[in-house]
This record gives C-alpha cells, sequence and structure tokens, in this order.
C-alpha cells in the first residue's frame, strides 16, 4: 500500500514562498489566481494492506518527523 | 568552565565555536553525534551552527533524531545549560526544548551580513553581562531563521521573559531582515536554563574580524 503525505504550512502562516510564485505568476500575466501555497509531498512505499494500520503508522510518522506541528499541517492518502 | 559543542554531519561551527570558548580561557570539547551522553562534568552543551543533515525535510528535522540530542534533552531535564546557535537554534526548536518554530526567510534569500541585535533581557545566564536596551553587532548567515510561534506562545513568552534578543539597526530600532514574528533573533525556555539565537556570537569575539560584542554573551555562562 502507499501513503502520500502532503505538508503544507498551516493557515495563518505566511507561506513566503507561496508569495514569491503569486507574484511572479502575476509578472507573467497570469490573472485571477487568488493565492498560492507551497507544500511538500512524501510518498510511503507501505509493507502493509490494512488500511488502519496504515493510517495509524503514517500519523505517527508525520507526528514525530515528517511535520512540524508548530507550523505545518499534513494529509494522509492511502492508495492501493 | 567545561564546554561541549555538538558535531553532526554537515555542523560547519564547531572549531569556530570551540576556538572561540578556548580563546576565553574554557575548556572546550567536539562531541560527535552518535555519543548517547553528556559527560557529567560539562557547564554548557553548545549545539554550534551548520547545516546537519544537509538540512533535509526542515533544518534540524534529522539531527533532533541523532543519539547526542537525547544526552542534550537529558542534560537539559536535569537544569543542565544548553545554548544553540543557528542550526542549533533550529535543532532545540525540532526538539521542543524550546518554543516556536524557524522557517524560510521572509524574502527567501540566504542572508549573510552583521546585523545589529538589541537586548530584550538579561535576566538570565546568557545575557547577563549585559544591559537590557544594549545593542549588539553580530554575524548571522542563514536560509531559515524567520521565527514563528503562535500569537498566545509569543504573549507567554514575553511575560515570563524568554523574550532575549530582537534584530535592530545600530541605533536599537527594530530593523527585521528575515521576517521573523515580532522581530524575535533569540529565547530561551521558560525555565532560562535553554537558549537559542541565530546570529553567531562565536563570530564576533576579535575587532579584527568585525565585532567583539559576543564576548560578552558566552562569558555570561561563566561561573561568576
Amino acid at each position: 500500500m502507499q501513503a502520500i503525505v502532503n505538508i503544507s504550512l498551516k493557515n495563518g502562516v505566511l507561506d513566503s514562498q507561496g508569495k514569491a510564485v503569486h507574484h511572479a505568476l502575476d509578472a507573467l500575466k497570469f490573472e485571477g489566481v487568488k493565492n498560492v501555497r507551497i507544500g511538500k509531498q512524501i510518498v510511503l512505499n507501505l509493507e502493509t494492506n490494512d488500511e488502519a494500520k496504515a493510517r495509524e503508522e503514517v500519523t505517527q510518522m508525520c507526528e514525530a518527523l515528517l511535520a512540524n506541528t508548530v507550523i505545518e499541517e499534513y494529509t494522509i492518502e492511502l492508495v492501493k | 568552565m567545561n564546554v561541549a559543542i555538538t558535531l553532526f554531519p554537515g555542523t560547519n561551527c564547531d572549531t569556530d565555536t570551540q576556538y572561540a570558548f578556548e580563546k576565553l580561557g574554557h575548556k572546550a570539547t567536539i562531541l560527535w553525534h552518535k555519543e548517547r551522553t553528556i559527560p557529567a562534568n560539562t557547564d554548557l552543551v553548545v549545539i554550534a551552527g551548520g547545516f546537519s543533515y544537509g538540512d533535509y525535510l526542515r533544518s534540524g528535522a534529522i539531527a533532533r533524531f541523532s543519539p547526542i540530542v537525547e544526552g542534550v534533552i537529558a542534560h537539559a531535564n536535569k537544569g543542565g545549560k544548553v545554548l544553540g546557535i543557528c542550526n542549533g537554534f533550529q535543532i532545540l526548536t525540532e526538539a521542543r526544548l524550546l518554543p516556536g518554530a524557524l522557517k524560510r526567510n521572509e524574502h527567501l534569500h540566504f542572508i549573510s551580513k552583521h546585523q545589529h541585535v538589541r537586548v530584550e533581557n538579561n535576566q538570565n545566564d546568557f545575557l547577563r553581562l549585559l544591559k537590557v536596551g544594549d545593542v549588539l553587532n553580530l554575524p548571522i548567515a542563514h536560509a531559515d531563521g524567520n521565527y514563528y510561534a503562535d500569537a498566545q506562545t509569543i504573549a507567554q513568552m514575553e511575560q515570563k521573559g524568554q523574550v532575549l534578543l530582537r534584530y535592530s539597526d545600530a541605533s536599537g530600532a527594530i530593523s527585521n531582515p528575515n521576517g521573523s514574528v515580532g522581530a524575535i533573533a533569540g529565547i530561551c525556555n521558560e525555565t532560562k536554563n535553554v537558549f537559542g539565537l541565530m546570529p553567531h556570537p562565536e563570530r564576533a569575539i576579535e575587532i579584527l574580524l568585525g565585532s567583539d560584542d559576543g564576548i560578552k554573551m558566552l562569558q555570561g555562562f561563566a561561573s561568576l
């Protein structure tokens, strides 16, 4: 089973990279972009096929290492 | 004073830090990251600056789980003094020994220059030889120095005297190079034995190299 973890800065925490990319899109005349948030994706190939077990383990990984929950939030998507 | 300095793969300020403390008359030993304990006679642990583990994932995130940091946490929990400089500050926030986190600089640049900082609080071992309002000239060199903590945490830190240094200009007026909340450059924990700052006091110990304002900071840790 594969776990796809998406990590981004929490709402309310200024995303400087997103802001810079937004400015660059404006400069390229791409109009109508309200805001840009940049995050990172971590793809984990897991041995288990048990969805509940996978979610529990990956949540622990996120809390311990993959995300810094002081400034970041994460979502976990499981793919069989 | 016996100083122990941590060395991870990617640390690059270990020998500068050792040189600074030795020049000030102290014994400074470098500890490899695979050590699990801090020598019992250690008065101060310094987590030196650099780019531990290539800043992979987040600055300090991988180093935080190395064996030596277990020793640093045990030392801090016993009331032992710990100073994190630059990457050391990042590691201490990742280890939750200090509140908040360090984000990418507001304008995304790596900043390497001399920067003034203003002393906000001297009721601690680190800044006790300085006066509140003193302006120091220290080198900064970082990409992830943008200090963040939520408003409630900042309010508690202010109230408990944990905000130690703010970025300023030469006159002491706030001047923020990296977007840090409240222009915060250095903090301590609630029990005032764990300290972290982005500027490099160990690189400011000789006038010939631009400033010796770091001496009074590092010497603060030496016993009275």
